[in-house]
């Protein structure tokens, strides 16, 4: 009996310490169950919702959650209740399939999502095989959409390829020669990297001296640092997320490699500056256009402050503008019949957040695209 | 030659910061023959805890050096303390069971430690503040090795000095060889085994803590996911130098964590881990047990 309560001490004690330490929990999101009418719609939402890329996913889940109250407010979607269903995927592929196999066994129709292009490369032959049309706010691999496997795919942000050709038009323009292009081997880092590599070697005097990938989540980075100091490189280009971004760009610094770092929109995020801090200032990171004299993106931000009380955080414009984009596209529509849905995507123009836009044969929408921008007194500024 | 300092000296850092939490590993396998899957999140616990009382000193305006002291010995409590409390909860009531079932409560464990502090603090990235202050004396060395990698290499030799002597010399280090190599005998002879394994976790917690909280220092950032891949480098380290002795782990962290500088450095960072884990399978061919292990018959 001791020896139990011994346990049960020591058990408390454990949990106590931690919890003592405090720190946010994280919020559970209860769904509101709608007393329900007759008929409603149902907005699949896919993504990381929890895991380290959390903070990508969950504005989608607002985005999404803010069109629905406010075509709600506006009568419905083809007289149907508009309801937002949340699927997690932490942006790994495996459970993004199980995601899709959910939205498939509940009968979603439309689905915005996935965030991470692995995990939307992994669910996409499943939702296609249903017949479930996807919008995806922020994946960017290339072949998702120029493959033209998926007709069933789209989305509003522009693919890695115009974001690695502005970077390296960039790069040009600052009159850098020899560029390293590092990346964290993942789809959409080392998707990116390539494209950067490819662009230079096209461009008349520009040289690629160190072309290599870095484990994500190593100890640390020291041996690539050198490595880049030993190249001779002029300037870095970085394809992949912000957590080895902060961790080489301090690294660099430290060492007083003082050359531009560049990057993707993988690092163009607040926590990116968060977390390496003074390293952060003077980076360049390519990420969307900059949309804030928009309408309707204004109305959506003060829709969000008033709703969740804080500002939105990343892909919120695009997640909105897709959101927008599907539900637009099913009122045209008439219905939710594939065909029919998908044909009102490719044909009618839309105003969203991100401008006017219609999608293309293979799922891109038209008129969208990238600025660069820099880190300035800890915040991002657009260069133009 | 000034670029294979370089890589000699990252490669060193990285190696220091594996011997650390290898030697965790390997004192536990040593004593009851247990890999300790959650030794990683204790080593994350640790920087976790260095960061909350850095923080909290900071802001009441403590100097560098004096924060970096305080952390660290905050830190080396609070994991001893989970270090401690792990074992009697996970492995203590499972003594008697079969092997496998402490395995996979320490399993459990792991992942009930990383989700446990992922939900109280947060899933994010957190910035780590600099507490290595920058000294003057060592700015003559430019890139090839910076203040906060000699402190980290320097601590880990003191540390691994102090542990040796430790356990050759106490009362308490004679009784954790005695039960290493035959429990049942030692406790017959009239030593306290339940307290020597207890002790070996709470040592072996406390160096995990100072790994964390040097490394964490020196890159900057921290989550809750941290002690997965540096346990998983850490096992590797003390099975290369043969799991169950001292010695041996710090060596295979040494040889890990150059190994892995030099592949980058020379070859491609892409293949790093591929360098490091060929390197295991061919000094586990042709020494079995480790580099330093002893032969014996065992099951694992």
């Amino acid at each position: 009996m001791r020896a139990k309560l011994h346990m049960i001490v020591a058990c408390l004690a454990m949990v106590a310490m931690l919890a003592a330490c405090g720190g946010e929990a994280e919020k559970t999101e209860k769904k509101e169950e709608a007393p329900a009418p007759a008929a409603k719609l149902v907005l699949g939402v896919a993504g990381a919702h929890s895991g380290d890329l959390a903070s990508y996913g969950l504005p989608t889940v607002n985005a999404a959650k803010l069109v629905a109250a406010k075509l709600n407010a506006a009568g419905g979607v083809n007289g149907m209740q508009v309801e937002v269903v949340a699927q997690d995927d932490q942006c790994k592929p495996e459970l993004a399939t199980n995601a899709a196999t959910k939205m498939v066994s509940d009968d979603v129709k439309i689905v915005l999502g996935h965030i991470c292009s692995g995990a939307t490369k992994a669910a996409l032959p499943i939702y296609l095989e249903s017949k479930i049309v996807l919008m995806s706010p922020s994946a960017t691999n290339p072949p998702l959409t120029q493959s033209g496997e998926y007709p069933n795919f789209f989305r509003t942000i522009a693919p890695d390829d115009a974001q690695a050709a502005l970077e390296v038009s960039f790069a040009k323009g600052m009159g850098l020669k020899k560029i390293a292009v590092i990346h964290d081997k993942g789809d959409y880092g080392k998707g990116f990297a390539s494209f950067c590599k490819q662009f230079i070697e096209t461009e008349e005097g520009m040289e690629v001296v160190l072309f290599e990938g870095v484990t994500p989540g190593a100890v640390d980075y020291s041996a690539v640092v050198q490595k880049i100091k030993s190249s001779g490189a002029e300037g870095v280009i970085f394809g992949g997320y912000h957590p080895e971004a902060s961790k080489i760009v301090s690294g660099m610094r430290k060492k007083g490699l003082d050359m531009p770092f560049m990057s993707d929109d993988g690092v163009k995020d607040d926590t990116f500056i968060k977390v390496a801090g003074e390293y952060a200032e003077g980076v360049y990171a390519t990420g969307p256009m900059d949309f804030s004299a928009n309408p309707i993106y204004k109305e959506a931000v003060a829709a969000h402050q008033a709703e969740f009380g804080a500002d939105p955080g990343p892909f919120f414009p695009e997640a909105y503008s897709a959101a927008l984009a599907l539900l637009t596209a099913v009122q045209n529509a008439g219905s939710t019949d594939y065909d029919k849905v998908v044909d009102a995507l490719r044909t009618q123009y839309v105003d969203t957040a991100v401008g006017k836009i219609k999608f293309d044969a293979k799922g891109d929408a038209e008129g969208v695209g990238f600025s660069v921008y820099q880190v300035k007194d800890g915040k991002y500024v657009e260069i133009k | 030659m000034e670029y294979f300092l370089e890589l000699f000296f990252g490669g060193l850092t990285r190696g220091s910061i594996y011997a650390l939490i290898a030697l965790g590993y390997t004192m536990v396998y040593g004593i009851i023959e247990l890999i300790n899957f959650a030794h990683g999140e204790i080593y994350m616990i640790g920087a976790f805890t260095g960061l909350i009382v850095a923080g909290v000193l900071t802001a009441l305006g403590f100097p560098e050096a004096s924060t970096l002291v305080i952390a660290l010995m905050c830190a080396v409590i609070w994991a001893a303390a989970y270090g401690y409390t792990v074992e009697k909860v996970a492995y203590k009531p499972l003594r008697g069971a079969q092997r496998l079932s402490p395995l996979i409560s320490a399993i459990g464990m792991s992942i009930f430690l990383q989700n446990y502090v992922m939900l109280s603090q947060t899933s994010d990235f957190l910035p780590f503040p600099e507490l290595i202050p920058q000294f003057g004396f060592m700015e003559r060395f430019g890139s090839t090795m910076s203040s906060s990698e000699m402190v980290i290499v320097v601590s880990t030799i003191l540390v691994c000095i102090g542990l040796t002597l430790f356990i050759k010399f106490t009362k308490l280090g004679k009784a954790m060889r005695a039960t290493a190599q035959n429990r049942k005998m030692a406790m017959l002879v009239g030593i306290n085994v339940d307290m020597v394994i207890s002790a070996t976790f709470v040592i072996g917690s406390s160096l995990a803590a100072v790994g964390g909280v040097l490394i964490a220092s020196h890159i900057g950032q921290i989550n809750y996911f941290i002690g997965f891949i540096a346990g998983i480098k850490a096992f590797t380290a003390a099975v290369l130098g043969g799991i169950g002795s001292i010695p041996g782990a710090m060596l295979g962290a040494l040889v890990l964590g150059l190994t892995e500088a030099f592949a980058t450095g020379y070859v491609s960072s892409d293949y790093e881990d591929v360098f490091a884990f060929c390197l295991l399978v061919l000094i586990l061919i042709f020494r079995p047990a480790g580099i330093m292990g002893k032969e014996k018959t065992q099951k694992v």
